[in-house]
């Protein structure tokens, strides 16, 4: 057997500690000694300033003594290192303790570069490195109002948070004209500094200080090059990093020009028994000041001592992060300094964001971006770079504001090549490997591959992709309806079809088992209605429906009811209104305008609907639907008739279009709007179906969606006659009852729909699949077949024997009470309605209910 | 007294509910046929939701276990036990029940709750 080797350790910061783990794992014989300079052992420094946000340094621990005694590492403490004797293979501490190796690694990373100022080594002037200098910092804030952080880089702006998260007035003092001019070009910058300035942290660009002395008013002066100064009463200098080179001069190793110990691709000093890692070695005449490439030269390191063949081979730079609040993101080539690249810009004065790409020569591959104020697309642009992969044909999609078409650069697209986490190195195939070895989610993928534990900068990133491959997989086994039917939706509605199955009982019968559920049964009656346009309220359907289908009004937190009348495009007769009044006053409903231009009455009891119902369909009103998976509003603007913009007579053409299909049951309840000209007042591009008016007829967008997860429709057909608008309306909407999964809004169904917008085009305009003539027919039934839900029921003794609070007795629900608020009634809340069960009436004003007796229509 | 005639049983809804009210207590009835006690009774009172909507669910089974989802939050409830299915801390009063000449009786007193391990 080989003797173990004998491994030392120079210094416990971030990569220290990583190559530590890494040689651990790879060589469970190595005899590895750590000699740590700070008191504590490794400690998260890149969360460093949540030592602010009240994390302990308990918190920040990477590791404890315990670990590194269980792992069999030996581990000193306060062991500064002074010297190295290469010849006798020992290095030296400060204290004179000598210690061996065979082979020894530098991780001694690199220190807060402090500009040599006089007047810079006062006690209040300070640096932000290690936790003992945020207690520093933290003990001299208790007798400050001011701090002047130096250097506007990224670390300088990070401090200067922690100074106004301290409670101090903040200044940031910076040499360059520019905030992080590194990261940044000059019109990044400017946004950066207008950004943290509104946050009342002062900027002062372009100063050069020369001195720092004793204040007037403040504790220190400082005075610039151009004869100003700022008082205050701390200094922080953060003007850059140096690598902690110095054992590298003393033992004679090889240094860059400007500092740095230079390594080769195994992380190997010029003495090949010294490996140098993190930010204090030097590849290819570069520093790397981030942590992921320090961990990766820990794995290379490791994997050289034991024979193994990983090299280090550079690092991506990119970074994306927020300082002060504000959102800042920097890729590749940031300064467009690449030949013949072209700079794509996007400026926002309202949302106050800049972004701006760099292309390559003929714009198909990205080299750099900026993103400032808005970074929600740094990780698309970081994987188009990382992979070289050739961009959209309009890559300024990439960055403008979401207008449908950008195409979303989802987990799915990637390579399986591609980092997804950069501090661990888990690629995108890694990750594919762990979910195939049986991680089932999120928290198991990131147990297993660490990805997401380091700076956590690829979080949201990682998880679009276990999303995504979860989903590629969840939906193959698992889009049965629910444990009673194998099938998806859509097969269902094929079973429906080809059988002629008209009931719920006899698709269980055929095709499922158990009693049915929550699930599946108004999934089915879904699909029984948009095939067959059935009575909802039917013996056999009314067991199927949610409670809101079977008592056609929507139940609100209290068991009572809203009620909701369609008033097509938003447009109301004054008799119309004072009807809606009349009504609402005489049953004591509480009144709102809704989001979706009508009217909602609340605080109807079960017993009240079918009369509350009878009154409104006397006065010519219809069911609105606002209890189904169905038609709700179709919106509209004023339209030409009385706008001066409007090109079309927009009303006119949603009245239409919302008695066209105001009896469509769909897997996901739709809306619809019409626009009368590009101001688009009606928001129709946030809808499932959007229309908006044009000079020569209607533009048509599709699969829009407002809601949890907004969508902008995509544009359909441009230009078209009413009678065309209409044709591809009835396609797109048939097909989407006949296709989408249970729930699905049509936003979800185009996302999922293979081929997307065009393909859904070819099925429509095309009739590429030769069934646009069975989806007309299917259309005209269900228009052709509609009655108000409503009528029927008030019709029909039957049904309104439904609507009893008791099948044995005229009572009323007692705990269904209304206390009065800005004139009109609301529900009770649990301790109100206590309060009135005790008696105690005075201090609690329940409001009478009983203006007319119930049943009458019982 | 302590059976109660709530109505005939065309009254109930085939695979639905009813509020019956028994000694002042709002009592689920769900007629569901083709199960052993076709006709099943637990408290109206939804105790997540805190209104009385359990009778306004809609039935089915999960495993073996006939149940009702509550139309508030979908939480289910055992139509035997009364056992919320979700948090059993959470469950409510059954009552027997039993048809007699086309007439449906519900007890008024709940069944012993059955202690769930
Ligand atoms: C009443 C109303 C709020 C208001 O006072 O303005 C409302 C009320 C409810 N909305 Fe809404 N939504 C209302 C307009 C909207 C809008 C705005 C619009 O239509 O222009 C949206 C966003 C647009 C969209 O849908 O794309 C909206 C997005 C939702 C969503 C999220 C849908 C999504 O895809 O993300 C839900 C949840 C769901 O449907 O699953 C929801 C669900 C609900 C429910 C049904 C929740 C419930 O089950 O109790 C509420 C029923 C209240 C009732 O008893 O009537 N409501 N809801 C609005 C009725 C409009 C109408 O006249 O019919
Ligand atoms: C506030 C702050 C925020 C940061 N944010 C990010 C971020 O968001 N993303 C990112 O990627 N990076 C960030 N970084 C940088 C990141 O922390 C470093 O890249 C990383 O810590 C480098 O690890 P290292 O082990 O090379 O060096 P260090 O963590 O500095 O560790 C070196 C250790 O060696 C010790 N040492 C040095 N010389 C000797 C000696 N002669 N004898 C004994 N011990 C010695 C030092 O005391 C130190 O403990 C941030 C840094 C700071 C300070
Ligand atoms: S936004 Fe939420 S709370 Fe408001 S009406 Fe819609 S569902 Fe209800
Ligand atoms: S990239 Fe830093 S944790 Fe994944």
């Amino acid at each position: 057997m080989k003797a173990s080797q004998k491994i030392l350790v120079i210094g416990n910061g971030m990569v220290g500690h990583h190559f530590v783990e890494q040689m651990r794992q790879s060589d469970p014989q190595a005899e590895i000694t750590v000699l740590c300079g700070e008191a504590n052992l490794a400690y998260d420094r890149v969360y460093l300033s949540s030592f602010f946000d009240g994390k302990t340094v308990d918190d920040l621990a990477l590791t404890t003594l315990e670990n590194y005694n269980s792992l069999n590492i030996n581990v000193h403490t306060k062991q500064w290192v002074e010297n190295i004797n290469r010849q006798e293979k020992l290095v030296i501490t400060k204290e004179g303790n000598e210690y061996g190796y065979d082979k020894l690694v530098l991780a001694t990373g690199s220190y807060p570069f402090v500009p040599p100022i006089p007047g810079n080594d006062q006690a209040h002037c300070l640096v932000y490195r290690t936790i003992e200098d945020l207690e520093q910092i933290h003990s001299s804030a208790q007798s400050s109002t001011v701090g002047v952080v130096i250097g506007g880089g990224l670390l300088g702006l990070e401090a200067a948070n922690a100074l106004k998260q301290i409670g101090l007035h903040t200044h940031v003092v910076e040499f360059a004209p520019q905030l992080m001019a590194v990261q940044l070009d000059e019109q990044g910058g400017t946004l950066l500094r207008n950004k943290i300035e509104k946050l009342g942290v002062s900027v002062h660009t372009a100063k050069a200080t020369t001195e720092i002395v004793a204040g007037e008013t403040l504790r220190y002066r400082l005075n610039f090059s151009d004869d100003t100064f700022l008082e205050t009463d701390i200094v922080l200098f953060s003007a850059g990093i140096r690598p902690y080179d110095q054992l590298g001069k003393v033992a004679d190793l090889t240094l860059g020009e400007r500092g740095g110990i230079v390594i080769n691709d195994q992380c190997q000093t010029s003495d090949e028994s010294i490996y140098a890692i993190g930010e204090c070695a030097l590849w290819d005449k570069k520093l790397f000041g981030l942590v992921a490439p320090g961990y990766n030269m820990a794995r290379v390191a490791a994997s050289h001592l034991i024979g193994g063949d990983l090299s280090f081979s550079g690092a991506d730079m990119s970074t994306k992060l927020k300082l002060l609040g504000v959102e800042v993101g920097s890729i590749g080539d940031a300064h467009a300094r690449s030949e013949q690249c072209k700079e794509l810009i996007y400026q926002d004065p309202i949302r106050d964001c800049y972004k701006k790409i760099v292309l390559n020569e003929s714009g198909s591959k990205l080299l750099g971006a900026v993103l400032v104020g808005d970074t929600s697309d740094y990780d698309t642009l970081l994987q188009y770079m990382l992979n070289d992969m050739d961009l959209p044909e309009n890559p300024e999609c990439l960055i403008l504001p979401s207008t449908g078409e950008a195409p979303a650069l989802a987990g799915n697209a990637l390579p399986d090549t591609a980092t997804i986490c950069s501090c661990h190195n888990v690629s995108k195939g890694d990750i594919v490997s762990a979910i195939d070895a049986g991680a089932c989610d999120l928290g198991d993928v990131k147990t297993c591959t660490k990805a997401a534990s380091g700076c956590g900068g690829c979080a949201a990133l990682l998880k679009s992709v276990v999303d995504s491959e979860l989903e590629s997989r969840g939906v193959e086994v698992n889009n049965h309806v629910c444990e009673h039917f194998a099938f998806s939706r859509q097969e269902l509605m094929h079973l429906v079809k080809v059988d002629s199955i008209k009931t719920f009982d006899e698709l269980l019968s055929k095709h499922g088992q158990g009693k049915g559920c929550e699930l599946c049964k108004p999934a089915i009656a879904s699909i029984l209605a948009s095939t067959w346009n059935e009575f909802v309220l039917d013996t056999p359907h009314v067991g199927l429906q949610d409670t809101n289908d079977t008592f056609l009004a929507n139940m609100q937190k209290d068991g009572s009811y809203s009620v909701v009348p369609r008033v097509p495009a938003g447009e109301i007769t004054p008799e119309g209104l004072i009807v809606i009044g009349q009504i609402a006053k005489d049953f004591n409903l509480y009144c709102k305008i809704t989001g979706g231009q009508r009217i909602d009455l609340f605080g109807a009891r079960l017993e009240q609907l079918p009369v509350i119902w009878k009154r409104l369909i006397d006065a010519g009103f219809e069911t609105g639907h606002a209890y189904g998976k169905s038609l709700r509003t179709v919106k509209s603007c004023v339209g030409s008739t009385w706008c001066r913009y409007g090109v079309q007579d927009s009303v006119g053409q949603a009245i239409a279009i919302e008695n066209r299909y105001k009896g469509l049951r769909t897997p996901h309840k739709f809306k619809l709007a019409v626009s009368g000209c590009t101001r688009e007042c009606a928001e129709a591009q946030s809808k499932d179906i959007g229309i908006i008016a044009t000079e020569n007829g209607w533009n048509l967008y599709v699969c829009g969606n407002g809601g949890m997860r907004p969508r902008h429709a995509d544009l359909f057909a441009t230009d078209i006659d009413t009678q065309t608008l209409i044709t591809y309306i009835d396609r797109v909407l048939m097909f989407y009852a006949k296709t989408a999964d249970k729930l699905q809004r049509t936003s979800v169904w185009m996302e999922n729909l293979e081929g997307g917008l065009d393909y859904l085009k070819s099925v429509v305009i095309d009739d590429s699949l030769g069934i646009c003539a069975e989806l007309d027919a299917q259309m005209n039934l269900i228009v052709d077949t509609y009655e108000c839900e409503w009528k029927k029921t008030i019709e029909s003794p039957e049904a309104v024997k439904r609507f009893r609070q008791f099948v044995n007795s005229p009572e009323e629900d007692t705990n269904i009470l209304f206390v009065q608020e800005r004139n009109q009634i609301r529900p009770a809340t649990e301790s109100e309605k206590k309060a009135h069960k005790h008696g105690d009436e005075n201090r609690i004003p329940v409001v009478e209910i009983n203006q007319e007796k119930s049943n009458v229509l019982a | 007294m302590s059976w109660h005639n709530i109505g005939s049983l065309n009254d109930l809804v085939k695979n639905s509910g009813v509020c019956a009210l028994v000694n002042e207590q709002q009592i689920a009835v769900f007629f569901i046929p083709d199960t052993p006690n076709e006709v099943y009774a637990i408290g109206n009172y939804d105790p997540i939701g805190k209104a009385n909507v359990l009778s306004r669910g809609i039935v089915g089974s999960q495993g073996e276990k006939l149940v009702v989802a509550s139309p508030l939050y979908k939480q289910h409830f055992c139509l035997d036990t009364g056992e919320c299915l979700q948090d059993t801390a959470m469950s409510v009063p059954s009552y027997s029940t039993k048809i007699e000449q086309g007439c449906v009786f519900i007890h008024s007193q709940p069944n012993l709750v059955t202690s769930v391990a």
